[in-house]
């Protein structure tokens, strides 16, 4: 029989360390709704989802209840409605939200991605006219998230959408100021974006993929940071860096237990693990934490983008060998809204955006939920996006900005969203503008690295 | 299927009895058990056969927590699997 701790360590994890499945995503190709009249291509859309995803929900709930682990979120993911959209050539591109966000609201699940373009080397037919309708789209939805992705090591990046993006960003927030401009909370610009990420709001079911999938997304910032406090004190980093991968280890082999077993129960495929530290605004469940817990004072002081480094290759270290499958984003989230441990820092000015930006230089995404003044410039904005994509093109690693304008708000402000998006201070951005180099549009010409045959 | 029935809380007359009850009634089969009694904390572990329980899965949860509430212990019941996956290379 098992041993007796290993039992009280699993629920000790669950019931005191916030550990839990984050999300079961289900990835819906939407490629054979194709039409080039937008009402039914909306009805093959809308009837394709339902008809996928109908036992997502009960599901996860059975999974959940039978084997005592929380599973917070059922998401799904289509194929980006940018090349869904192509043929209707119609400026009412918004309808596709509309149609994912009735089809979102009847299943139970917590959010829809994939309202989406591909855009890192040009726009083809759709892409601009579903950039153009984000702003609108995310005010009018509830579920829907949405991503663009303008660039990758490939293709190196097009300048012309991150011009674009910086106006959409604005826009989103704006358009949803009476909401805590939470628009903005569901839009990301991603340079690198993977096919198979389950977290929002940047999930899409890539081209590449099967008819429909199953990823999950693991979590599990607080059993990290559990670990480290009960056995840690005076180990060297060698020894910390073990630790985290044995409880990443752990955390992952849940994940794809659930995933298996979803994936059989559906009779969907199983797609990727994505083993991510993801954290929430719970106490405990963060991870600037566990980077303090390391022995920084306060996360943003020197030595944090190191010890984020340790943390992020020793997660994927300890997840690799737990799944069959490993894919998404897999390493640590820093989303400074979202984790408690953050929020704290940014408030009491340990952390900032330019410190932020070189911790997503070896985290798993980018600058992730920062809240910016209200009266930043679409340039500026454009230019953030087109640094944290420098970042991700250069590095061969995915990157992306999610940016919150707090409209109204200025520095030092609090803007509260409430639930797993948290609340964050508002954060200044740097002096000078960037407005000429952003208006010469054009794109970024892939670096050496791309040219690897 | 098997599953494993966790028992954590301040020792007292019964809480063996009581839980062993539920199962009975439950047409439960228990397979294994362990106990340990570290200070004056007390943490059982059941492994338990359900395949032929006679009622469902959330309905024995519901009975354990009952057993849980009245023995002011808090009671667990989960898939074997679980600890195997996580625990067991």
């Amino acid at each position: 029989m098992l041993e007796t701790k290993d039992i009280l360590e699993t629920i000790n994890m669950i019931d005191n360390e916030n550990l839990d499945v984050r999300t079961i995503t289900m990835g819906i190709s939407l490629l054979d709704c194709l039409d080039s009249d937008i009402d039914k291509a909306c009805v093959k859309v809308y009837d394709k989802i339902m008809r996928s995803a109908k036992d997502l929900v009960k599901t996860g709930e059975d999974i959940e209840r039978e084997y005592g682990i929380p599973i917070i979120n059922k998401r799904i993911s289509v194929t980006p409605i940018g090349m869904v959209a192509a043929p209707c050539q119609s400026k009412n591109v918004v309808r596709f939200a509309r149609a994912m966000d009735k089809a979102a609201k009847e299943l139970g699940i917590n959010f829809i991605g994939g309202y989406s373009a591909l855009v890192q080397k040009g726009f083809a037919s759709g892409d601009y006219a579903l950039i153009e309708s984000i702003p609108q789209a995310l005010s009018e939805t509830d579920f829907v998230c949405s991503s663009v992705n303008i660039g990758s090591t490939k293709a190196g990046i097009n300048m012309d959408a991150v011009k674009m993006m910086g106006k959409i960003v604005k826009q989103t927030a704006e358009i949803t100021a009476d909401r805590n401009c939470i628009g903005a909370a569901k839009l990301v610009v991603f340079c690198n974006a993977p096919e198979d990420n389950p977290f929002m709001a940047g999930a899409f079911h890539g081209v590449g993929e099967a008819d429909t999938v199953i990823n999950v997304g693991v979590s599990g910032p607080g059993v990290v940071r559990a670990a480290l406090a009960k056995d840690g004190a005076g180990k060297d980093i060698t020894e910390i860096a073990d630790m985290v991968k044995k409880t990443a280890f752990k955390i992952t082999r849940m994940g794809q237990l659930v995933a298996k077993e979803a994936s059989k129960r559906l009779c969907v495929p199983f797609g990727i693990v994505d083993l991510s530290l993801a954290p929430t605004p719970a106490v405990g469940d963060s991870v600037a934490y566990i980077l303090e817990e390391m022995g920084l004072e306060k996360c943003g002081c020197h030595g944090t983008t190191a010890a984020l480094a340790l943390l992020n290759d020793a997660v994927k270290k300890g997840g690799v060998m737990a799944s069959s499958h490993v894919g998404g984003l897999s390493g640590a989230f820093i989303p400074v809204s979202e984790d408690a441990g953050m929020i704290a820092a940014a408030k009491s000015g340990h952390l900032d955006i330019t410190k932020l930006e070189s911790m997503t230089a070896v985290c798993s995404v980018g600058l992730d939920m920062i809240v910016v003044p209200g009266d930043i410039t679409a340039e500026t904005i454009s230019a953030i996006i087109a640094d944290e994509a420098a970042i991700g093109m250069v590095n061969l690693k995915t990157t992306a900005v999610r940016l919150i304008p707090a409209i109204g708000r200025k520095a030092g402000d609090i803007l509260e969203f409430g639930g797993l998006l948290g609340s964050g201070p508002v954060m200044p951005v740097r002096e000078g503008s960037p407005e000429v180099f952003i208006n010469r549009g054009g794109r970024i010409p892939a670096p050496l690295q791309a040219l690897k045959n | 299927m098997r599953a494993i029935i966790t028992v954590i809380g301040k020792d007292a007359v019964g809480i063996l009895a009581r839980v062993s009850d539920a199962c009975a009634k439950t047409n439960v089969n228990i397979v294994e058990v362990t106990q340990s009694v570290l200070q004056d904390m007390f943490a059982m572990i059941m492994l338990v056969e359900i395949d032929k329980a006679s009622v469902g899965f959330e309905e024995l949860r519901e009975r354990l927590n009952e057993v849980g509430d009245a023995t002011n212990t808090k009671i667990h019941i989960m898939h074997e699997d679980i600890f195997n996956s996580m625990h067991r290379i």
